[in-house]
């Protein structure tokens, strides 16, 4: 392929938009479902923030909103928008994007739409990681998020091992994730049993998650992982389908399955990892990321892209009703996520059940 | 689920295919005749199998006697087995009368109810699961009661255990009932799947609860010091007023023993035996209601030992439930009383809470069930 730019070609009758270098060496290819879902996503995300940005307790018109955003406006507005309100605004939209693209990634290693990093432990262990700080050694802000980074990274090395007999079986990982998280839940109730009351207060406040208080400290951590960690799981992600074949299949398509699956998983961990270290474990982010996406671009296997960006438009919409819709003020943004998530499981598991009936 | 094919064949070393054997063979995946005892030791003759299972049986009430004596006895102030025997039948107002008759004993007492109690509902949701992983904890049955419990204390100003009960019991139900619906459901209820409907059923409870409490602090205050387990600190009336649900939760599932052996036949062949399948479900469930919501109530959630009593149980006895729910009503009060004294003596003069030393010892056995080649179907 010479051409070169984007165009639009049909591959064995589904339409496909390939944009693709002069030379051809290097091209992405995309079906024409995703890339239109992925657009549409973007634009909500980013619709979605650009609200947050004129809304609160001073209203900022939109006009001067962007005003401020290419720096050009007066000192109040600029104080408002890219102090107080671009931070939160941008934790959003960059963990919500981790999230997204770290379920994905997990779910399709484990080939199980429960797989996502809430439930095979990791958000536990950085959860144990942050108490630790929190309530042991007194710490906050920058060391709590190292704390919980630490945490995570144990937890998916000890489940990586004890799941390991002649190599990883994907629902092993899962079940072992179960026993793990079950240990380090009983650790964080004993944590906040022993603690003062006040301090027990907070320490939960982060386990919920929010985005609320966040500064450019967690924006550049959480920022750093998705530009370093996302280019990397989206070119090691086009094998994640053939892997879902099986070990052998994807070995005999040519695709390097230890390398790959070893890449995938490390850069999922990091970026729970940094999302967990900026917000909090926020439930329900990553678990319904992926599948959600999956339904939108009608695929088996949603795109760790389209991932990603309906990870950060369902945080962004969570974080606004986070904000707006509870007449009593701002209330953590893993509650919302929490309620979303319970009526999406609902949904999963009833219609998984009319489908067997 | 798909298995790695390696994995399957290539043979594992001696021991672990032994211990597989024998779980396999204690599971009553099928039913035994009468000339080859599930032990897998064909030479055994029924009648020293029954008196093998008998002293097996005096052996677990003498070290569940061993067990209460050391609850009573250790503690931040240890008292001699001799003083405890002494102050035990006459309370004559020393320290030690008073520290046994108002703190250990109340506690032995919870123990022992609140073991029992888990140990015969993990022993019945394994067998109408047939799932050797179900487990109150783990399917979120537990937790079910505490969300029921925590909205009562938050929204209809329930203060006192003796109001809890009964929103433990709903919640209990409710949980049990949604979680064997929503697992057992699909194309094929593998034991894994339905510890995954528990765990994401338990997960979206959790969020619940977390967020009613944060906006409430002295809910949260009370809450989290029964969330963590324990048998520490509990009224005698409490005790009291729980104790006529336990013993009928017990009475009941110890009935159930000859139908359960039934049912572990298979629906079908159950029927033909004339045993009733729904009816064995129904009551089973309501047996688990009653044995979890009780003990939740009164130590808050501890997990793991519904897993652990049922194994080792089928460890000893194989898989005549008869067998099993008499074991497990012995282990369950041993493990649970043994695992308190440990929490008491670990980290003293402080106490670690029972439920984070039931999770520590229960998580790796978990953890070792499942890095098993496969998990049978019970």
């Amino acid at each position: 392929m010479t051409a070169p730019g984007l165009h639009l070609t049909r591959v064995g009758g589904a339409r496909r938009i390939v944009i693709g270098s002069r030379s051809g060496r290097l091209s992405l290819r995309m079906p024409f479902r995703s890339a239109l879902a992925g657009t549409g996503l973007l634009l909500v995300s980013l619709g979605v923030s650009l609200v947050s940005l004129t809304s609160g307790d001073f209203p900022v018109p939109v006009a001067d909103v962007l005003k401020s955003l290419i720096g050009q406006g007066d000192a109040g507005t600029d104080f408002i928008v890219q102090e107080l309100r671009l931070p939160r605004v941008l934790i959003t939209l960059l963990v919500g994007a981790a999230f997204g693209a770290s379920g994905t990634i997990f779910q399709g290693l484990t080939r199980n739409p429960l797989g996502s990093p809430d439930f095979v432990g990791l958000t536990v262990g950085a959860a144990t990681g942050a108490l630790v700080v929190i309530l042991l050694l007194g710490g906050g802000g920058f060391g709590v998020a190292i704390g919980a980074i630490a945490g995570c990274l144990a937890t998916a090395v000890a489940i990586y091992l004890l799941a390991f007999r002649r190599g990883v079986q994907p629902f092993r990982l899962v079940l072992m994730g179960i026993g793990v998280s079950a240990l380090l839940e009983a650790a964080n109730s004993y944590l906040i049993y022993r603690a003062q009351l006040d301090e027990a207060v907070a320490a939960q406040v982060w386990l919920i998650g929010s985005t609320n208080g966040r500064g450019w400290t967690e924006v550049t951590l959480v920022g750093v992982a998705v530009v370093v960690l996302l280019p990397i799981v989206l070119y090691h992600g086009r094998h994640l389908d053939m892997l879902a074949l099986g070990d052998e299949t994807a070995t005999l398509h040519g695709v390097p399955v230890e390398r790959s699956r070893a890449v995938l998983a490390l850069s999922g961990v990091g970026l729970a990892a940094a999302a967990t270290a900026a917000a909090g474990p926020i439930a329900f982010v990553a678990l319904a990321a992926g599948p959600l996406a999956g339904r939108l671009t009608r695929s088996p296997h949603a795109g760790i892209l389209p991932g990603a960006l309906m990870g950060a438009a369902l945080l962004s919409v969570s974080d606004w009703l986070a904000q707006h819709a509870w007449p009593g003020g701002d209330i953590p943004v893993g509650n919302v996520t929490a309620a979303l998530g319970g009526i999406y499981l609902t949904w999963l598991l009833v219609h998984e059940r009319r489908r067997v009936a | 689920m798909a298995s790695d094919p390696q994995c399957r064949l290539a043979s594992p070393n001696h021991t672990t295919s032994e211990g597989w054997k024998r779980v396999t063979a204690g599971t009553g995946v099928r039913p035994a005749p009468a000339s080859v005892p599930p032990d897998g030791e064909p030479d055994q003759k029924p009648a020293s199998r029954a008196a093998r299972r008998w002293t097996g049986l005096a052996v677990g009430i003498a070290l569940l006697a061993g067990a209460v004596a050391l609850s009573i006895a250790v503690g931040s102030r240890t008292i001699g087995l001799s003083t405890v025997w002494h102050v035990l039948w006459h309370n004559d107002g020393t320290p030690e009368a008073v520290i046994v008759h108002q703190l250990r004993l109340p506690r032995t007492v919870l123990g022992i109810g609140v073991g029992a109690a888990l140990g015969l509902a993990g022993t019945l949701m394994q067998a109408l699961t047939r799932n050797p992983l179900a487990e109150p904890g783990l399917l979120g049955v537990n937790l079910g009661a505490s969300t029921a419990v925590v909205l009562a204390i938050a929204f209809l100003g329930v203060a006192s255990p003796a109001g809890y009960i009964w929103f433990a019991f709903i919640g209990a139900g409710l949980t049990s009932v949604t979680v064997f619906a929503l697992g057992g459901s699909g194309r094929a209820p593998t034991p894994e799947r339905q510890v995954l409907a528990g765990v994401a059923f338990t997960s979206v409870l959790g969020a619940i609860v977390w967020a009613i409490l944060v906006s409430k602090r002295e809910v949260f205050d009370r809450y989290r010091h029964w969330d963590v387990g324990s048998l520490a600190d509990r009224e005698t009336s409490t005790i009291v007023q729980l104790a006529p649900f336990i013993v009928a939760g017990v009475v009941l599932a110890l009935a159930l023993g000859r139908q359960l052996n039934a049912l572990a036949l298979g629906d079908e062949s159950a029927t033909s035996m004339g045993a009733k399948p729904g009816r064995i479900r129904a009551l089973g469930m309501i047996a688990i209601t009653l044995l979890c919501g009780a003990a939740t109530a009164a130590s808050g959630p501890i997990w793991f030992l519904g897993l652990a009593v049922p194994y080792a149980a089928r460890m000893f006895v194989g898989s005549d439930h008869r067998w099993i729910l008499a074991y497990a009503l012995v282990l369950g009060p041993t493990l649970l009383l043994v695992s308190d004294v440990i929490g008491r003596v670990l980290v003293a003069p402080a106490e670690l809470p029972v439920g984070v030393v039931t999770a520590f010892l229960g998580a790796p056995l978990f953890i070792a069930l499942c890095r098993r080649r496969r998990l049978s179907v019970l």
